[in-house]
C-alpha cells in the first residue's frame, strides 16, 4: 500500500508539473464544451431569435403574392427583405451574397392570376360535385413554381424544413383563394373576414412535450445536449496526456531501473489509473459546475443536473475508468509518444463520431449504427442523456453501464496481454 | 579461476543471443565475483558488458546456463533477487520533473523501503553526494554532474548487497568523479560488493581489486589488476587493454 500511495504521489507530482498535459485536459474542452454548446444553441434557437435572412423578389403585383410575403414572415422562421424590379437567378444570387442572406425566392409575375384561375376552377369542380352550377376557367394553368435559392452551408434538414414553411404558407394563400372563389360562387358576396380567419386560422393547436421518465418536463436545449456529449469527450481526451506519459515512463531510463525493483509495475499502471480517473472525475466536475453557473453569463440556458445523483456519479466514474483504461492500453502498445498521441487523437475522433457524439445515432445507417455498440462513448452517451434528457435513474442506465464495464475490461485485458508480450511484468 | 570466499555472482555456463539476431551474444560464459569484491568490467564497444549486466540484473533472460547472485537464481521480475542489488544504469533513470528528494522517496518505496528509511536514508545519500542544497529543486535543471550523483543516490538507497554500476562517472568533472569513486570506495568497505564498467580506463586503478576484460562476448583475461599488467608484461592498463583487443574501431549496434 505505502508503495502505491508513494507512486501516486508522484505521478500526482508529475501532472501538476506538466502545465501543456494539464492545459489540454480541462482548458481545451472547456473551449470545446462552450463553443460546441454557443453554436448548437444557436441552431436550436433558429426559430426564434436567431431567424434565417430570406429575400424574396415579387415580380407579381397581385394580392395572393402580397399574402404570400406576408404568410411568410408570420411563420417567424425568417428575417423577410423585399428585393424590388424583375430579378433573374444570376443577380438574385448576387444579392443573396451581398447581403448575406441565406435564402433567396422569386414569385413570378402572374402568380396570383394563376393562383385565382386554378382557385376558380377547383371551386367550381367542388360545386359541380355538389349537384350545383358553379363557374369554370376554360383553359387552367398550373401555378409556375417558386424558386428557392439556398446557401449551400445550410444543413439538409434546416433546408428540409424551410421547404416546408414555405410551402405551408403557399397552402395558406391557395385554400384562401379557393375558400373566396367557393363562398363568392355560392353567396355572391365577398367572404367575410373574421369567418374566412376563422376557417384558415383556427388550427389545431400541437402541444409538445419532452417524454422523461421520471415524470418532470425537462425542456431539451443546447446545454443539456451538449454538455454531457463533451464531457465524455474531454474525458477520453485524457489519452493525449496519459497515453504519452505511459510512453515516455516506458521509453526514458526510469522505466529501466524500475524493471530492476522488487516491485510489480503493475503499481505503476494501477496509480496512473487512479490518478486519471481522479482527474477524469474533476473535468467531468468542472465542465458540470461551468453548464450550471457560468453558462447563463454566456447567455447559455443553465445545465439541469439529473434528480438522481448517486446515478450521475456511478456513470461518471465508469466513462472516467474506460476513457482511462483505453488511454494507457494505447500507451503500451505504442512505442512513441508520436504514435500514442496520433493515434490516440484520431481514434478518440472516430470512436465519438460512431458513437453519436457528432451525428445522433439514430441518424445512422446500417453499419455505423452497428459500430456504434463498440464504442464506449456510445454507451457514455447514452447514460447521460437517459439521466439529463429523459430524467432517467440508475435502474435506466443498467444496460448502458454494462456494456461500459465490458469493454473497459477488455481494454484492461488487451492492456495485461501487452504488457506481457512486452515483457513489462 | 577458484574463488575462495562466498560469491557474490556465480556465471554458470550462459548462453545469450539477442531475439532476431544470428550473432551469439554468449556461449559457455563462465565467472564468479567474490562478496565484497571490487570488480571491473572493461571491453571495447559492442564487447557484450551492457548486456552481461542486463542478464545479471534480470533484464534479460539467459538462454542456457545459471546466473545466481549470493545463491539465488536471477529471472525477470524476481523481487526476491532483485532486493539484493542496486543498479546505476549508464542513462539518467529517474524523473527529471521531480526534486531528488522527491526521486529517492519513490524510488525508496519501490526499493521496499519505509517511510521513515527512505527519510533517514535520504538526509544521508544527499549530505553525501553534495545535493543537500539542492535537495527540493527539478532535476532536470541540474548539471551532468549533478544529475549523475542523483543517479548514484536511487541506486543505493536501500543499502543493497550487491551495486551494478555501468558507466557511472561518464560525463562528469574530476570533482564529481572523485566523489563518486570515494563514495563507491566507502560502500565497498562497508562489505558491499561492486560490479563496475567503464571505458574509463583509469578508474580501474583507482576503483577495482579485480578486472576481467571482455571482447566478442567472451572473457579474455581476469585477475587482479597488478598480476594482470604483470602476466602481460605492460606498463597500464590501457596498452594491455589496447594489446589484447586490437585497435580497431568499434561499433556498437
Amino acid at each position: 500500500m505505502f508503495k502505491l500511495k508513494a507512486t501516486i504521489i508522484k505521478d500526482i507530482r508529475i501532472l501538476l508539473r506538466d502545465k501543456v498535459g494539464i492545459s489540454l485536459m480541462f482548458v481545451m474542452p472547456i473551449i470545446l464544451v462552450v463553443v460546441v454548446t454557443s453554436i448548437q444553441n444557436s441552431t436550436f434557437q433558429l426559430v426564434n431569435k436567431n431567424r434565417l435572412s430570406i429575400l424574396i423578389n415579387n415580380s407579381d403585383t397581385g394580392q395572393a403574392s402580397k399574402q404570400l410575403v406576408k404568410a411568410i414572415d408570420k411563420i417567424g422562421m425568417f428575417r423577410v427583405s423585399q428585393v424590388k424590379g424583375p430579378q433573374t437567378e444570376k443577380s438574385i444570387t448576387e444579392i443573396m451574397h451581398q447581403r448575406d442572406a441565406m435564402l433567396g425566392v422569386i414569385i413570378p409575375a402572374n402568380f396570383s392570376a394563376r393562383v385565382s384561375a386554378k382557385s376558380k376552377n377547383i371551386a367550381g369542380k367542388a360545386l359541380t360535385s355538389f349537384g350545383l352550377q358553379g363557374d369554370t376557367v376554360k383553359k387552367v394553368y398550373d401555378v409556375d413554381p417558386l424558386t428557392l435559392y439556398y446557401n449551400p452551408i445550410l444543413q439538409e434538414s434546416i433546408r428540409l424544413s424551410v421547404k416546408g414553411a414555405v410551402g405551408s404558407a403557399l397552402q395558406l394563400v391557395e385554400s384562401r383563394e379557393t375558400l373566396r372563389s367557393l363562398y363568392f360562387s355560392i353567396n355572391e358576396k365577398q367572404l367575410p373576414e373574421s369567418l374566412e380567419n376563422e376557417m384558415l386560422n383556427n388550427k389545431t393547436a400541437i402541444n409538445e412535450i419532452a417524454v422523461s421518465k421520471d415524470g418532470t418536463r425537462i425542456t431539451p436545449n443546447a446545454t443539456q445536449h451538449n454538455v454531457p456529449a463533451w464531457t465524455i469527450f474531454a474525458m477520453f481526451f485524457i489519452i493525449m496526456s496519459l497515453g504519452g506519459s505511459v510512453v515516455r515512463e516506458k521509453v526514458s531510463g526510469s522505466f529501466i531501473r524500475l524493471k530492476t525493483l522488487p516491485t510489480n509495475y503493475m503499481v505503476g499502471l494501477l496509480s496512473k489509473q487512479i490518478v486519471y480517473l481522479l482527474v477524469t472525475i474533476l473535468q467531468a466536475a468542472v465542465i458540470f459546475s461551468m453548464g450550471i453557473w457560468l453558462f447563463p453569463f454566456f447567455g447559455l440556458p443553465a445545465l439541469n443536473l439529473p434528480s438522481d445523483l448517486l446515478a450521475l456519479v456511478i456513470v461518471t466514474i465508469i466513462c472516467g475508468w474506460c476513457a482511462v483504461s483505453y488511454a494507457i492500453c494505447v500507451g503500451v502498445f505504442a512505442d512513441t509518444q508520436e504514435q500514442a498521441n496520433g493515434f490516440g487523437a484520431v481514434s478518440i475522433v472516430i470512436l465519438a463520431s460512431i458513437g453519436g457524439l457528432m451525428v445522433p445515432s439514430f441518424a445512422m445507417q446500417g453499419f455505423f449504427k452497428s459500430a456504434a455498440d463498440i464504442s464506449p462513448m456510445h454507451w457514455c452517451l447514452q447514460a447521460y442523456y437517459t439521466l439529463f434528457l429523459e430524467g432517467g435513474k440508475l435502474k435506466d442506465v443498467v444496460n448502458n453501464i454494462i456494456p461500459l464495464f465490458i469493454i473497459t475490461l477488455v481494454f484492461q485485458f488487451v492492456t495485461f496481454i501487452g504488457l506481457k508480450r512486452k515483457n513489462l511484468i | 579461476m577458484a574463488v575462495s570466499t562466498p560469491l557474490a555472482i556465480d556465471i554458470e555456463n550462459i548462453g545469450f543471443k539477442y531475439p532476431g539476431n544470428s550473432v551469439v551474444s554468449f556461449s559457455k560464459l563462465n565467472l564468479q565475483i567474490a562478496k565484497g569484491e571490487r570488480f571491473g568490467l572493461f571491453g571495447p564497444n559492442g564487447a557484450g558488458k551492457t548486456t552481461l549486466i542486463s542478464l545479471m540484473t534480470g533484464l534479460l533472460s539467459v538462454d542456457e546456463g545459471h546466473i545466481k547472485l549470493l545463491g539465488q537464481e536471477v529471472g525477470k521480475h524476481n523481487n526476491a533477487v532483485n532486493k539484493l542489488f542496486g543498479f546505476v544504469p549508464q542513462d539518467f533513470s529517474f524523473y527529471q520533473e521531480l526534486s531528488p528528494v522527491e526521486n529517492l522517496q519513490f524510488f525508496g518505496a519501490w526499493s521496499g523501503l519505509d517511510k521513515q528509511t527512505i527519510k533517514q536514508r535520504s538526509d544521508e545519500l544527499l549530505d553525501i553526494l553534495g545535493l543537500d542544497e539542492v535537495r527540493n529543486k527539478p532535476v532536470d535543471k541540474f548539471s551532468g554532474g549533478m544529475k549523475r550523483r542523483v543517479n548514484l543516490a536511487i541506486g543505493v538507497i536501500h543499502k543493497p548487497e550487491i551495486i551494478f554500476l555501468d558507466e557511472p562517472t561518464v560525463g562528469v568533472d574530476v570533482q564529481t568523479r572523485h566523489a563518486i569513486i570515494a563514495y563507491l570506495l566507502e560502500l565497498n568497505k562497508g562489505g558491499t560488493t561492486l560490479i563496475y564498467t567503464s571505458h574509463q580506463l583509469s578508474e580501474a586503478e583507482d576503483l577495482c581489486k579485480q578486472v576481467a576484460l571482455i571482447d566478442n562476448g567472451k572473457i579474455i583475461a581476469q585477475d587482479s589488476l597488478d598480476k594482470l599488467m604483470a602476466d602481460h608484461k605492460q606498463e597500464s592498463l590501457e596498452q594491455m587493454f589496447l594489446n589484447l583487443t586490437g585497435k580497431d574501431i568499434r561499433n556498437d549496434v
